[in-house]
């Protein structure tokens, strides 16, 4: 039974939004949007199972009193703290939740993002790297494009910014689509594995 | 009737009933005169697609039966997911513990499907090193998912013993705060491999050059194209676009599987062709062709 439920549903599922798109009855159209409905409840029911995750973890670390112990009880006081002023005051502008969201988040996530800033320039430093004749060629590609994309480019040579969208709209711009034509197939085969039930590792055991 | 038969008539009874109500309340909301109603049954404007996608599906599933029948389907090799062999044997040897991040992604995500698929397999290698498996994920849907997988490849390899549920971890649904946590856990737990398979976004440079600083040996897979030049320069092996959906095929080596690899493959060559012979006959200024191609 474990298998074969499962199976059934992932099979109508699956065929059900295929003909979504190919039928535009508004019958139709209406029961898929239900649909997705449904799959937008189960999602907000699968965030319970997400905070008993964190605090069964976390519990145990406390309860054991491991390594970083005091950093868990900050994090499971904090997952408190932001669900009851969130369920109690409200998540609207000006709420309380939203000014620490807003204030300590969201500097936090920003801070986050900025470290890609440096993590560009190693990754780019190693990438240029000329060892071989294919890293040779992506770093001349890459400085090409560099120039061509500054005004500097266009005053050594006039047709540098022309040469530089060519590079990225014809070589560049066919390497990507092959990768994606490739992807495309692979994610329609996937689909249709399981769907079909070809495929059922993801649902565990028998 | 067993007991068995019964459930399983009842779900689908249960099924059905819903679906039947749901028929009801749309055909009570296509009459009411506030909503635009189409009353066609097929979009004649995708009938390329259906066709495409017929094509498609007809291949792969010729490929499985040839597959069925005993044929033998030689598949390249493909280091990346040779790689991963390596890096838990490297693990092993080191005696530390392998981190998977299986993407951002929620389970409606392909790639994401395609992760988990793969994690089944790796669970089934690591179980018989006996080393620590660390999950980390973002969408909590995916946890479910995630422990069976893991669980699943526990109990094939006779391991279920060693399976820990407390590896696989729910982190935050905050993309950033996400990022920060697993980089905290390769940079605590130092892991010896970072397993970097599925669907990523800006945050697949941070994991990558943070997995990278800490000497671990890095496999990353994701048909995000543009976050594959990161994976490319931060991982020691990236699997690129179709190699992920590749991976389980590749790995579990199972006919049936294998079948439908070889049914994508003569659909990719099918297009190939349609590329070839598009361009040359946009070339001569004949249109009819390309113009069967465009999707409304």
């Amino acid at each position: 039974m474990r298998k074969e439920v499962p199976l059934i549903i992932t099979f109508l599922a699956g065929f059900f939004f295929i003909a979504d798109y190919f039928i535009p009855h508004t019958g139709f159209s209406n029961i898929a949007a239900d649909v997705n409905g449904w799959a937008i409840i189960v999602l907000a029911f699968s965030y319970i199972l997400g905070v008993g995750n964190v605090l069964r973890i976390n519990a145990q670390r406390i309860a054991k009193k491991e390594k970083d112990w005091v950093l868990k009880v900050i994090l499971v006081l904090c997952l408190f703290f932001m669900l009851g002023i969130g369920i109690f005051g409200g998540i609207a502008e000006g709420s309380i939740f939203d000014w620490f969201f807003v204030n300590t988040y969201t500097p936090m996530q920003a801070t986050m993002f900025a470290l890609l800033a440096f993590f560009i320039a190693s990754a780019a430093f190693r990438a240029f790297r000329v060892r071989t004749t294919q890293a040779a060629l992506l770093a001349i590609t890459a400085v090409l494009v560099m120039i061509g994309r500054v005004p500097i480019g266009e005053t050594i040579w006039k047709s540098f910014p022309d040469f530089t969208e060519w590079i990225m709209g014809v070589p560049q711009l066919a390497g990507k689509r092959a990768i994606l034509i490739g992807a495309a197939l692979g994610a329609i085969s996937t689909g249709l594995k399981v769907i079909t039930g070809l495929e059922r590792t993801y649902m565990g055991q028998d | 009737m067993n007991k068995r038969k019964f459930c399983l008539v009842a779900v689908i009874a249960l099924i059905a009933l819903n679906f039947f109500a749901l028929v009801l309340s749309a055909q009570e909301a296509s009459t009411s005169p506030a909503t635009p109603s189409d009353s066609r049954w097929f979009d004649t404007n995708r009938f390329n697609v259906f066709i495409t996608l017929a094509i498609v599906f007809g291949a792969i599933l010729w490929f499985i039966g040839r597959a069925k029948k005993g044929k033998s389907l030689f598949v390249r090799r493909i280091a990346g997911l040779d790689a991963i062999e390596e890096a838990v044997g490297r693990a092993t040897e080191m005696g530390k513990s392998v981190l998977y991040i299986p993407g951002i992604h929620d389970m409606n995500d392909i790639q994401t499907v395609a992760s988990m698929i793969i994690l089944g397999n790796v669970a089934k290698t690591i179980a018989r090193y006996d080393i620590p498996l660390i999950v980390p994920i973002r969408m909590p849907f995916v946890v479910p998912v995630a422990e069976e997988a893991v669980r699943q490849g526990y109990s094939s390899a006779g391991r279920l013993d060693a399976f820990v549920k407390d590896n696989i971890r729910f982190i935050s649904d905050e993309q950033f705060a996400y990022a920060a946590a697993v980089s905290g856990i390769m940079l605590r737990e130092r892991p010896a491999a970072n397993l970097l398979l599925g669907s990523f976004y800006a945050e697949s440079l941070l994991l990558a050059e943070t997995g990278a600083s800490t000497g671990a040996i890095q496999v990353a897979g994701t048909a995000n194209i543009h976050q594959l030049p990161f994976f490319i320069v931060a991982c020691d092996y990236t699997l690129i676009g179709e190699e992920l959906f590749a991976a389980s095929a590749y790995l579990s080596r199972e006919p049936k599987l294998l079948g439908s690899l070889k049914g994508s493959d003569l659909a990719k060559a099918v297009i190939v062709l349609a590329i070839i012979l598009g361009t040359i006959l946009e070339t001569a200024g004949v249109k009819w062709f390309t113009k069967l191609f465009i999707v409304q």
